[in-house]
């Protein structure tokens, strides 16, 4: 039953050959018999998911249920949930009960789908292995001696693992993508502005953006279709309509225009993981498309432009915890600066904490223009590269990271070498550009993701690509042989 | 340039953040690391760049003045860590 796409699954429910609530059973006791063991939920809602399967079940005896009712799904515990803890894996928010639902969490409770609890993630979405987390590390499906990527390393556990059959993530430098490659999934970042950021907490608000993780592009496509649109409660949200992005999943490749970037294959790339992006395109070339080498020539900047944009405007978005009106509260401040100040050196971990002090010397006086104002300027060189890139080719594609999973531990004394775990993946949020993983392979048993980019509101095209790639492939089927 | 153990001080009171005397060498040996990356920024010109604020380049949107929230004051204070009567409680401000 969990190996099941959510086409089948939703044609099972509708069929009647099995209920929502029995569905939702059966996820919840696969949660209960691997999480101890993954980490990959920090709260399981079993009460609410039974009772909203239990409404979904009386849609299809009245005949309204739609295409995705009564399938579960687990949402990242950055996204708002009324009545349930929403703590963004960290100690500030422990005891914080949401008092209203995200955008994005309503529209999934209105298609019907049930949630099955929150997952686990770096905590306020920082980091890239899933090590920051106030709760700890999620552990990966493939190997649990290593990570799964971050930030939404508990949605990658949680579908690699089959505990859930989607889930939400989001995506800042990486954090939808990076995760779907370490862990053999087909996870989405869509055009900034696409997806409403309406109660999911802000990380960095110019780049931050939601979108589906799954075990497959169609899966992907039917979660975008309810998670995207205008949200004018979203002061970033685009006004565009949204197209049926299963509409074009079919279409031939047949003259699609692919670029790979040559710094994208440059030093830093394992060369395993090189080897599977060549045979990958091999496969698009088969398929009809036509491959030409590109360049991105302002790559090397995007890391350092995104360690200056994130952490300004994560400290300015972190400063609303402060222990007053919710969160995490020193015992005794003797007066308010105290108050503030131990309950934030006490509520945020290192790694907040550092982002927090590099975001608020970069924006400290005399230093704006030095920094976040050359670090737009570098946004501006990064983002017209890819403008350039579209006029000749219609996707771009390369590695999603640059190594599969390392082990747990291995990167958490070193800031600055962890950041390097996105180096692929950063600049298509500075650029605000759509970008997806898919499953392309394996080396040594650990799978390795395949990353499309695609130009503004061409979320269409990249699924339609992946699902292609997926009707020639069988990478994405695979799952870990513990959780079969 | 480099930070030091007061630039480190100086910061976390600005960001509002105890941190413990004994982590502050760790924390200005993260910061400067971080700030080395960041440097590399000014391996190019960017004196005729535009600077790019939205990656679409969209605008504000405006809305009409109109009420569209409820009050729920008491939903919201019941995640509060310390009220009373409606308000949040804080330690004493004015002598």
């Amino acid at each position: 039953m969990h190996n099941k796409t959510l086409s089948e699954l939703s044609a099972l429910l509708h069929n009647g050959d099995i209920t929502s609530v029995e569905l939702t059973q059966h996820f919840l006791n696969r949660i209960k018999t691997h999480n101890g063991n993954l980490n990959a939920f920090i709260s399981v809602t079993e009460e609410s998911a039974l009772a909203q399967a239990a409404a979904a079940d009386k849609q299809f005896a009245d005949k309204t249920a739609g295409k995705l009712t009564g399938i579960p799904m687990a949402h990242k515990d950055i996204f708002c949930t009324k009545g349930v803890r929403t703590s963004c894996a960290s100690k500030m928010l422990d005891k914080f009960i949401a008092p209203y639902d995200a955008t994005v969490v309503e529209k999934i409770a209105a298609s019907g789908m049930v949630m099955l609890g929150k997952t686990n993630m770096d905590e306020f979405a920082m980091g890239s292995s899933n090590e920051t987390s106030f709760y700890g590390p999620v552990k990966n499906p493939w190997d649990t001696d290593r990570v799964p990527g971050g930030s939404s390393g508990g949605s990658a556990a949680a579908i690699a693992a089959r505990l859930a059959p989607a889930a939400t993530g989001t995506d800042t430098g990486g954090s939808i993508r990076q995760p779907s490659s370490l862990c053999n999934l087909t996870g989405l970042k869509p055009t900034y502005g696409r997806v409403s950021r309406y109660g999911m907490i802000a990380f960095a608000s110019s780049l931050d953006q939601a979108g589906p993780m799954a075990a497959n592009a169609e899966d992907a496509a039917l979660l975008l279709n309810v998670m995207s649109g205008f949200d004018e409660r979203d002061s970033t949200s685009v006004e565009r309509d949204v197209p049926d992005y299963t509409a074009n999943l079919n279409d031939s490749l047949q003259g699609l225009r692919i670029g790979l970037p040559k710094e994208y294959f440059g030093e830093g790339l394992a060369p395993e993981v090189a080897e599977i992006i060549d045979v990958a395109i091999k496969e698009f070339e088969k398929l009809g498309a036509t491959v030409k080498e590109i360049s991105l020539p302002n790559t090397s900047l995007a890391i350092p432009t995104y360690y200056v944009v994130a952490p300004a405007e994560c400290s300015s978005n972190l400063s609303r915890m402060d222990g007053v009106r919710f969160g995490h509260r020193c015992d005794d401040p003797k007066d308010l600066l105290d108050l503030y100040q131990r309950s934030r050196g006490e509520g945020f971990g290192d790694e907040v904490k550092r982002r927090i002090m590099i975001g608020t010397y970069a924006l400290s006086a005399g230093y704006y223009d030095a920094y976040y104002l050359k670090a737009q300027k570098c946004r501006r060189l990064i983002s017209d590269d890819f403008q350039q890139a579209f006029e000749e080719v219609d996707v771009i594609m390369g590695p999603t990271a640059p190594t599969t999973a390392f082990k747990l531990g291995d990167k958490t004394d070193d800031p600055v070498a962890m950041y390097l775990a996105d180096i692929y993946t950063i600049n298509t949020n500075l650029a605000g550009l759509p970008g997806m993983s898919i499953p392309a392979g394996f080396a040594n048993g650990l799978p390795a993701g395949l990353q499309i980019i695609g130009n503004y509101f061409d979320e269409a095209r990249l699924l339609n690509v992946a699902h292609q790639y997926q009707q020639v492939t069988d990478w994405h089927k695979q799952i870990p042989t513990a959780f079969q | 340039m480099s930070l030091d153990k007061s630039d480190v001080e100086k910061i976390a009171h600005l960001a509002r953040l105890a941190i413990d005397e004994s982590t502050i060498p760790d924390y200005a040996r993260d910061l400067n690391n971080i700030l080395t990356l960041v440097e590399q920024m000014s391996a190019v010109n960017t004196d005729a760049v535009t600077p790019m604020a939205h990656p679409l380049d969209a605008h504000q949107r405006l809305r009409e003045d109109v009420v569209s929230e409820t009050d729920q004051r008491e939903l919201f204070q019941s995640i509060a860590p310390k009220t009373d009567a409606g308000v949040y409680l804080v330690p004493q401000v004015i002598e």
